[in-house]
């Protein structure tokens, strides 16, 4: 442990390089199912650190596009799997870190996402009906991104999720569900996306998850748990569009994130010393990037992009 | 991965992990081949089970299964070998469970089981399952969720439920998750009126007194003082919402010059605000619910606007703009105007109940001058420097009487909750006797149940009372910032509001900071000067309504939300604070009268991440359309993407003296030239002539 000292940019631009090759281990493989989010996590954090021109932009939109359900509209975790939101929003994502929605039958994707919501205005991740407001996000982000968010009942979508709100100021799973951070993002993103942080108690929920930063500086994503790099994605992005933000100590958070980076070989992970993956590098350079880290580009805290992306398919012209 | 150590690779591990990848390599192929084939024979099946016990996460193979599952029932006619193949499915769930406690996928294939009501189901075996599995991980929240999905699904009453998280509180007061269900149990208890729980201050007080136990036990716990923050909120808030103050307030005599009336600046445009401030969030005010009467004719149409920053249709403050341009007033110099709120059901807290005071005031309005207010004479668009003001000799204040016109409008007084003021002071009485002296939750939570008390205690003989509340929090806040660093700017952001409470309790208190400015042609405005006071954040704008010149300047305000509630706003003074951006701005675009502001050395362009981003209307959070606010920029070919913030801030207020310097984004390229270009009102900009 000890001294993290400064980001390792380098190193974890080569440790997202070589991973995106090495996919034969068992870790890979466990992995597997979820590669189009590996793909993201991987790429928004090349991208963070201004490194995204060491991939093959054509290389990787065309493997995007080999896990994707034409019939559905839907992408899947990886090719031959299944089609499943999770990975219809990554892919949406990553082709925006590219300027390459075009390659998408926009109107194809949204209908396949409209075409989830429920009749409480929840929205399941497949056809087989899970229902969870992790979805309500991904439905509500990925919409947005492909300027298609009318085709759904917004207001309906709005109300299921306060109406998993909870009395400490957090937001479950589902009605009832307990507080956690990781769902926490997922609301407080949904409210965001739609305009809809009235319903948010700012000072509340603020307080709670301002609470989840440990002694040790890093931050958890409940209650008397343990501190994990993740969750300085989750907790601080929420802050963030609470305007919460400055209620935690950004310092000795930078500190836990740099002290779980493998300094040799690259990658962070989610504590000191255990092992690295993409998930928890993103995360961490991801935190990094909210707290303003020189040399790592800032990020958008509700579409989980970069700012530039963001504001690119915002504000520019052709909209 | 999480909680796996990281080590190198040692090399006789290294043949068994690629013996062990190999494996799980060709069992993902297969299942893969077997699911697109649609082959669902037993043995098939086997594989699809052998990956799930390996890595349960495999959500193809769950949606292997369900297909799987679909087809073979087809072929099955005895309810006994139904209950065998979902015997089966079960089995291959509790599996992957043992593997990873916390798979998504298996705790769904279970429900989605359940949900198909083929067969009775055993909850014994349900509910035994989740006992093993919440004693190996008490907080493990697939297991609290399909609890509750398991209580709904076979009609487990809720008071059943409720004493289960008892049972698991007993077992250890450090579990979030049972104390969290217990929130929800009652609540819902609470609201149907339930056997036993009827009474709401019967149920809080047992729920205080075993809350308090846990955190007598282990202060340092954080399960119970969440619960107890909870418990506070119930207790502390009144049932009902009330207006507390409106401008202007009953009696007072408006016009926009005479020396003897309050001014009110708007009229110039023939514009004047009335402003209703309520305690919490309502909706529901329109010309239905709010009557206003007047000699003058005014038009049909009043419509309310909510003051809010995120704008949503509940609002602490509800304006109308009354519009007296058009009237022909050679033949009325005056005119009254009463407002009464009739139809009290209309309007409506968050929480669903209904304002119930009626409420009546009136005032007059003199228009004599408006006409003869020459534009290009208007000492507001002469240049003001914010040193003019003269301190008041201390034996004269010329405004002490206005003041008492602008008192909060009493209609709203309501009866003090004796219980809530019994029970906040016996938690009171016990946190100041806690023992552990440093546990920064307990002086949390006493500072908190001090200012629930204070909020109680607002009026009249009171306030000496609420006035110790405050000191003592504000000493605890103090002290919290010592002890808990980390959390510094949470404390100073809840002592700010605590020193606005302070410094605007009463009329005694706020004069300390009052003068009038007097400028030719207009009557005297009234001046506030709250600088160099620690604050973060404003509250209690409610008691600023009157307010006209507000000197804000070096403080630590790194936000102005309250701020748009002072619709007699006509200078602003924001020098020196930590305003970083200028969507944090944005309640200012609903002051129509502010024409002077300074921003001088605050921090707008300093940080790339920008706080207020989803709190201010833009095209990110769709309550802007992007191509209807930037069209014109885009003509004259100004960076929407770099400055649509300072273009949305900037479209939608009418200032005529405007301070940047100090700021990092002055020194932005064409940034100034794009200010100039978007105000076309400006005179003034950083103290030279602009137009």
């Amino acid at each position: 442990m000890g001294d993290g000292g400064e980001l390792a940019a380098e190193k974890h631009v080569r440790y997202i390089v070589t991973v995106e090759k090495k996919k034969d281990s068992f870790e890979s493989l466990v992995m597997e199912h979820i590669r189009l989010n590996g793909a993201y996590w991987g790429l928004t954090t090349l991208d963070l650190l201004q490194k995204l021109h060491a991939v093959e932009a054509d290389e990787v939109i065309q493997w995007i596009m080999s896990c994707y359900h034409p019939e559905s509209g839907g992408f899947g975790g990886n090719v031959g799997h299944d089609a499943h939101v999770l990975y219809t929003l990554s892919a949406v994502q990553v082709l925006c870190l590219f300027d390459r929605l075009d390659a998408l039958d926009v109107d194809k994707v949204a209908d396949y996402i409209v075409g989830l919501q429920n009749e409480d205005g929840s929205f399941s991740g497949d056809i087989w009906g899970e229902v969870d407001t992790r979805f309500s996000y991904i439905a509500i982000c990925a919409l947005s991104l492909l300027h298609r968010l009318h085709k759904i009942n917004v207001q309906k979508a709005v109300d299921y999720i306060v109406s998993c709100k909870n009395l400490d100021g957090g937001f479950g799973a589902m009605p009832g569900g307990e507080s956690h951070a990781g769902q926490i993002f997922c609301c407080v993103g949904a409210l965001a996306i739609t305009g809809s942080l009235h319903h948010v108690d700012r000072d509340l929920l603020g307080w709670w998850l301002c609470e989840r930063q440990c002694k040790e500086g890093g931050l958890n994503g409940r209650p008397e748990k343990l501190a994990d790099v993740c969750y300085s994605w989750w907790v601080l992005s929420s802050l963030i569009m609470i305007d919460r933000v400055h209620w935690i100590d950004k310092d000795k958070l930078a500190k836990f994130i740099l002290n779980c980076q493998d300094k040799e070989n690259g990658g962070i992970s989610d504590r000191p010393d255990n092992a690295v993956d993409i998930y928890h590098t993103y995360f961490g350079v991801a935190g990094l990037s909210l707290m303003e880290y020189p040399g790592v580009k800032p990020m958008d805290p509700a579409y989980a992009l970069p700012l530039d992306v963001v504001n690119r398919i915002f504000l520019r012209k052709e909209h | 991965m999480h909680g796996r150590p990281r080590r190198p690779d040692k090399p006789e591990d290294a043949a068994a992990a690629e013996a062990k990848a190999a494996k799980l390599r060709d069992l993902q192929a297969q299942v893969l081949r077997n699911h697109h084939d649609r082959t669902y024979s037993k043995e098939a099946l086997g594989l699809s089970f052998k990956l799930l016990e390996i890595n349960p996460e495999a959500y193809t193979a769950w949606n292997y299964r369900k297909l799987a599952f679909q087809h073979n029932l087809g072929e099955l006619s005895e309810p006994e070998a139904v209950k065998s193949a979902i015997d089966d499915e079960l089995r291959v769930v509790e599996v992957a469970l043992r593997q990873n406690p916390k798979s998504y996928g298996a705790w769904y294939h279970r429900k989605w089981l359940l949900n198909q009501k083929l067969a009775p189901v055993d909850f014994k075996r349900e509910f035994g399952l989740l006992d093993k599995l919440l004693k190996v991980d008490a907080r493990n929240f697939h297991g609290w969720n399909y609890r509750r999905f398991l209580a709904k699904f076979m009609g487990v009453p809720e008071e059943e439920e409720l004493k289960y998280t008892m049972d698991k509180i007993s077992d250890n007061f450090s579990n979030y998750s049972a104390w969290h269900n217990r929130s929800i149990l009652l609540s819902n208890l609470l609201i149907k009126r339930s056997k036993g729980f009827e009474s709401k201050q019967k149920i809080f007080s047992e729920e205080f007194e075993l809350v308090t136990q846990a955190l007598f036990t282990d202060p340092s716990d954080q399960s119970g003082w969440f619960y107890h923050l909870w418990l506070l909120a119930q207790t502390s808030s009144p049932e009902n919402p009330q207006l507390i103050a409106s401008w202007p307030s009953n009696g007072a005599k408006l016009s926009l010059s005479s020396s003897s009336s309050i001014c009110c600046y708007s009229l110039k445009e023939g514009i004047l605000p009335i402003v209703l401030y309520f305690n919490e969030p309502v909706k529901g005010l329109s010309s239905s619910s709010v009557n206003l009467n007047s000699d003058l004719v005014v038009g049909k149409n009043i419509q309310w606007k909510p003051l809010s920053v995120t704008d949503s249709g509940h609002s602490n403050c509800w304006v109308t703009y009354l519009e007296v341009s058009n009237l022909e007033y050679s033949s009325l110099q005056q005119f009254s105007v009463e407002v009464s709120i009739t139809n009290l059901d209309e309007i409506v807290s968050r929480t669903g109940s209904n304002f119930c005071c009626p409420m009546h005031f009136s005032f007059t309005v003199e228009l004599s001058s408006i006409d003869s207010t020459d534009q290009d004479t208007d000492p507001i668009h002469d240049l003001i420097s914010w040193d003019f003001l003269d301190p008041l000799p201390s034996h004269v204040n010329p405004s002490c009487t206005r003041f008492e016109l602008l008192k909060i409008t009493d209609a709203s007084v309501h009866e003090e909750s004796n219980w809530h003021l019994e029970r906040l002071s016996d938690e009171i009485d016990l946190f100041r006797e806690l023992p552990d002296d440093n546990s920064k939750f307990a002086k949390l939570t006493l500072a908190r149940l001090l200012l629930a008390c204070a909020a109680i205690k607002s009026r009249g003989s009171s306030l000496v009372e609420r006035k110790g509340y405050c000191e003592e929090a504000l000493r605890l806040f103090n002290d919290l910032i010592h002890l808990d660093p980390s959390h510094k700017r949470y404390y100073e952001d809840e002592r700010s509001l605590v020193l606005v409470d302070q410094l605007t309790c009463d009329m005694e208190a706020v004069k300390k900071y009052c003068s009038v400015k007097v400028l030719p042609k207009l009557a005297p405005l009234n001046h506030v000067q709250l600088c160099r006071l620690s604050l973060t954040r404003i509250g209690f704008a409610e008691r600023l309504l009157w307010v006209q010149i507000l000197d804000l300047s070096h403080n630590n305000l790194r936000s102005i939300e309250g701020l748009e509630s002072l619709q007699q706003l006509v200078c602003l003074n924001l020098s020196n604070n930590q305003i970083s951006s200028f969507t944090a701005l944005e309640p200012l675009t609903k002051i129509i009268s502010l024409k002077v502001l300074d921003l001088s050395s605050n921090e707008i362009g300093t940080h790339p991440i920008d706080t207020a981003r989803y709190i201010c209307p833009s095209p990110f959070s769709h309550k802007v359309e992007a191509c209807e606010a930037f069209e014109e920029c885009l003509k004259k070919n100004i960076n929407v993407e770099e400055f649509w913030d300072a273009i949305l801030l900037f479209k939608n207020v009418n200032l005529v003296q405007l301070c940047l310097e100090g700021n990092a984004v002055a020194n932005k390229e064409g940034f100034m030239t794009l200010v100039v270009t978007l105000n076309p009102s400006l005179k003034w900009l950083d103290g030279a002539c602009v137009h």
